[in-house]
């Protein structure tokens, strides 16, 4: 395991980050939402961020992901600074999210919401005059993405996804955002409403995503999950990075003393490198 | 896709035979524009047996030219109303349009292609006012036109003085809509195909563009739709713009009718349009419905008004039956969205 650990810090030294985070600040009104959070996302690593709720794990992803727009701080994508207004910002770079409360039309079927944002038109006249979708080449795409996850309750790839489970519907999202990642995959607790099997399976595509060489951050709050596939993890409290550790570092009991503010953890040794 | 698993206890609760009635609520609630066919030929079936005239040609083709201009409006209103918005200033807008189509043709001297092009940019550009209110500044959409219909009722009163410009002065061009011509037994006018061709461009650009997809998911969900990366400021005031376009049509489509350009007619058009879109299955909420169900919901007003009128059902009579029809409608789409809750 030290091993690992060695390699993929010399990686770490050699790379730039994929996607970097310095001194972000969002505010709501008097609700201090994150102060002053840095986060360093490497290509072919999973870092986890972990934290109590109200510690600003949503927010910090959302600002990362164009949901929202930080006060201050600066965003860099291959160490070039950007600006994301609007989630399309982010996804025209190649960052994909799956937000908690799940960015699905429910009226619209399965196939329709894969796509939604990037729909296919048809090649040729139809597809540039009249505009008209590739419906078949959209559903017969989507069913493969899907398929891959294997969730087995899903049949019917024109299935309205307001008739689905809370677990489909996650892996509806999931689907949808490693279908379209190309850098960054974000998953907001991905597997908060899957069963053990679905659960195993989004965090075999996790890995998949990581060997394809995208960064993947996840938040959960599922201290076995993150400590089965993270390379690093992130602890968020109280609006800002408590530390970055490992999951050969420490124990996940360790992990959560930092996340309650039990224990302090020397944040430079960590993450020093952009000093 | 079928894995041959074998099943839990509630995947076997799931897959349970449904009875009949949740068969039909699940039919409807994928297919919406079902219950307004089902209720519109049932009424010309009884329509047909109390009134032999009702089924001629002649009476078929009034029915259609009747529902003409409440039809082309609800074009408008369908998309509004998909994105979980309300209009009503539709008719106001429809006739301050007309009324300027018509000053300008028959009282300042412009050419009457000229006249009609400045008046669908007035349309467009009374969208876009409903449109930066609703969408930029975010006030809701019931408010907004609850003012604009003020205003538009205003201008077309305070432009045209009250005075109607008949037909004749329009020149050829503005009165074109009421050319009639047969169709096998049936007289159609150039305003009913106008219409017709609304609805065809309307149903496919909602079912077969992305831009009809984004219109759907910014209805049903706005905040999930600009997560998945929609412009959904950018969609509603697309959707405001082309309402007021189809109403600027509308416009042309009533100064045939009407043979005039005139403050005096289609006063009731705000909320029958509303009414044709209720009852053709859209749901108020956003994101559920079509131009097929609009379509069959404006003919199904136009049949209750013609068929009661040869049964020499009172006029009051009519209005009520309409509104029953309202109720009847809405109180279906609520059931219908349960079945999407139980599954």
């Amino acid at each position: 395991m030290s091993m690992t650990q060695q390699e993929s810090a010399r990686m770490r030294e050699q790379q730039r980050p994929v996607l970097s985070a310095r001194g972000l600040v969002k505010t709501y009104g008097a609700v201090v939402a994150i102060d002053g959070v840095d986060l360093d996302l490497y290509a072919g690593e999973v870092l986890a961020v972990i934290g109590d709720n109200g510690a600003g794990k949503s927010t910090l992803i959302k600002c990362l992901t164009g949901a929202e727009v930080p006060d201050v701080g600066t965003i860099r994508v291959d160490g070039n600074e950007v600006r994301f207004r609007r989630p399309q910002d982010a996804q025209e770079v190649g960052i994909e999210t799956v937000y908690q409360q799940l960015s699905l039309a429910p009226a619209l079927d399965i196939a329709s919401n894969v796509f939604l944002g990037r729909e296919r038109r048809r090649p040729g006249i139809l597809g540039s005059v009249f505009r008209m979708l590739d419906h078949a080449g959209m559903r017969k795409e989507a069913a493969e993405k899907v398929d891959s996850l294997g969730i087995r309750t899903l049949q019917d790839i024109t299935q309205v996804v307001e008739t689905l489970s809370g677990g489909q519907r996650q892996a509806v999202a999931v689907a949808r955002a490693t279908a379209f990642g190309s850098r960054v995959v974000v998953l907001d607790e991905p597997t908060a409403a899957l069963g053990v099997r679905e659960t195993s399976q989004v965090l075999d595509v996790i890995r998949e995503l990581k060997a394809r060489g995208l960064g993947v951050i996840l938040i959960s709050h599922n201290m076995p999950n993150v400590f089965e596939v993270a390379d690093r993890i992130q602890i968020q409290r109280l609006g800002r990075r408590a530390g970055v550790i490992t999951p050969e570092s420490h124990t996940p009991a360790e992990a959560v003393a930092i996340m309650t503010g039990a224990v302090t953890v020397d944040d430079e040794e960590e993450t020093g490198d952009e000093a | 896709m079928t894995h041959t698993v074998q099943q839990t206890a509630a995947e076997a609760f799931r897959s349970r035979p449904l009875t009949p009635l949740q068969r039909v609520q699940r039919v409807l609630h994928r297919h919406p524009a079902i219950s307004p066919l089902v209720v519109l030929i049932g009424a010309v079936i009884v329509f047909a047996l109390i009134n032999d005239r009702f089924l001629q040609p002649a009476n078929l083709s009034l029915i259609l030219q009747q529902v003409s201009i409440i039809g082309a409006l609800a074009v408008g209103q369908t998309l509004i109303v998909l994105t979980a918005g309300i209009d009503l200033s539709v008719g106001a807008i429809m006739i301050f349009v007309a009324m300027v189509m018509g000053t300008l043709a028959g009282e300042a001297g412009v050419p009457g292609v000229l006249a009609f092009l400045v008046g669908m940019v007035v349309g467009a550009l009374a969208g876009l006012l409903n449109g930066v209110l609703v969408s930029v500044w975010k006030l809701p959409p019931f408010i907004v036109t609850l003012g604009t219909l003020g205003i538009f009722t205003a201008l077309a009163l305070l432009m045209s003085g009250g005075r109607a410009i008949r037909g004749d002065q329009l020149g050829g061009f503005l009165t074109w809509t009421s050319t009639t011509f047969a169709v096998g037994p049936f007289q159609l006018t150039v305003g009913v195909v106008l219409v017709l061709v609304l609805y065809a461009v309307g149903a496919y650009a909602l079912s077969q563009t992305a831009w009809g997809r984004h219109v759907y998911a910014v209805g049903d969900d706005p905040a999930a739709a600009r997560l998945a990366g929609i412009r959904t400021t950018r969609v509603l005031l697309s959707v405001y713009i082309t309402a007021g376009v189809i109403f600027a049509l509308s416009a042309w489509v009533l100064i045939g009718r009407v043979g005039a350009a005139t403050t005096n007619s289609a006063v009731d058009a705000n909320l029958d349009s509303i009414t044709a879109v209720v009852i053709g299955g859209t749901s108020l909420f956003g994101g559920r419905g079509g131009l097929i169900g609009t379509l069959i919901g404006a003919l199904i007003v136009g049949v209750f008004r013609n068929g009661l009128a040869l049964a020499r059902v009172d006029v009051l009579w009519q209005t009520l039956a309409i509104g029953v029809l309202i109720i009847a409608a809405v109180s279906l789409d609520q059931w219908i969205r349960r079945a999407g809750a139980q599954r």
